[in-house]
């Protein structure tokens, strides 16, 4: 089936990935490119409890993500790839051509950054660097869960 | 005799709150609950609320789901502060009303009582 949807969420794996785009797209499997998660076994534990059976946890790398993105969009299952924060999305998506589409799940506050959406918080930094992506063709918007309108980079980032 | 466990609900939404508030309106005991809310957070700023409910602990940590945010922040804190703090899955009723009458034992024992006790609330009704 292939990559459904590629999303930022500063929470990773939780409750909304796994059940609220879980159950209406029939998650096979769920790809969490976070190389700090990577690194550690405890925390892979942690993430893999809150993931049913039936959903496979894959934790990669920002290396091996890129290598293994063609892979996924191989794969018969329908996937998630998951990314924490938006220089990693940023950075996959300049190594992989076919990712066409960054879905801004959840950022929330933090010093610095300003509230766009309910579930949307960035800085201008951040902001500048979305754009530079939607300018490298990739269309970014932001959908907490699949049942709410996706709402496009420019109609909250102004 | 060393102070009574604090318990720590940390839940999605308003659940902890209306967890902690009906446990207090049924037993009658105010001082053991206090409820977290990941509404709005990031990770280390959910971590920041649940290790502040915490304090200087010892504490157990009861949270909704056995996987996700609520957990995950709980677990950073418990492993950062050792056999101080133990984390049980699956919070409801029952075993905040069991947990809120035992807090006079450690960390470990008192979430395994709460575990059997929040276990045994979960029956099928006979018709």
């Amino acid at each position: 089936m292939s990559v459904a949807a590629v999303r930022v969420d500063d929470r990773l794996i939780h409750g909304q990935v796994v059940v609220g785009w879980g159950q209406p797209l029939g998650l096979g499997f769920i790809a969490l490119v976070d190389d700090g998660v990577r690194a550690s076994d405890w925390e892979q534990d942690l993430y893999r409890m809150g993931v049913p059976p039936g959903i496979e946890a894959i934790f990669a790398s920002l290396d091996e993500a890129a290598r293994r993105y063609a892979e996924w969009e191989r794969d018969p299952r329908v996937g998630l790839v998951l990314t924490g924060d938006i220089d990693t999305v940023g950075a996959l998506a300049a190594r992989v051509p076919s990712l066409h589409r960054v879905i801004l799940g959840g950022l929330h506050h933090r010093p610095g950054r300003v509230e766009r959406l309910r579930y949307v918080y960035l800085t201008e930094e951040e902001i500048a660097k979305l754009r530079a992506l939607v300018a490298h063709g990739v269309e970014v918007s932001a959908q907490d869960v699949p049942t709410a309108r996706a709402v496009p980079l420019a109609e909250f980032a102004r | 005799m060393s102070e009574p466990l604090k318990g720590v609900v940390v839940s999605h939404a308003g659940l902890a709150q209306s967890l902690v508030a009906a446990a207090e309106s049924i037993s009658g005991v105010t001082d053991a609950l206090v409820p977290v809310s990941n509404e709005g957070c990031d990770g280390g700023s959910l971590q920041a609320r649940i290790g502040g409910a915490i304090g200087a602990g010892p504490a157990v940590v009861f949270v909704d789901l056995p996987g996700g945010s609520c957990l995950t922040g709980a677990v950073r804190i418990a492993r950062g502060q050792g056999r101080g703090v133990t984390v049980v899955t699956g919070v409801n009723l029952a075993m905040l009303l069991d947990f809120v009458f035992h807090r006079d034992a450690t960390p470990a024992e008192a979430a395994e009582r709460a575990r059997e006790a929040g276990g045994r609330a979960i029956r099928v009704a006979p018709a």
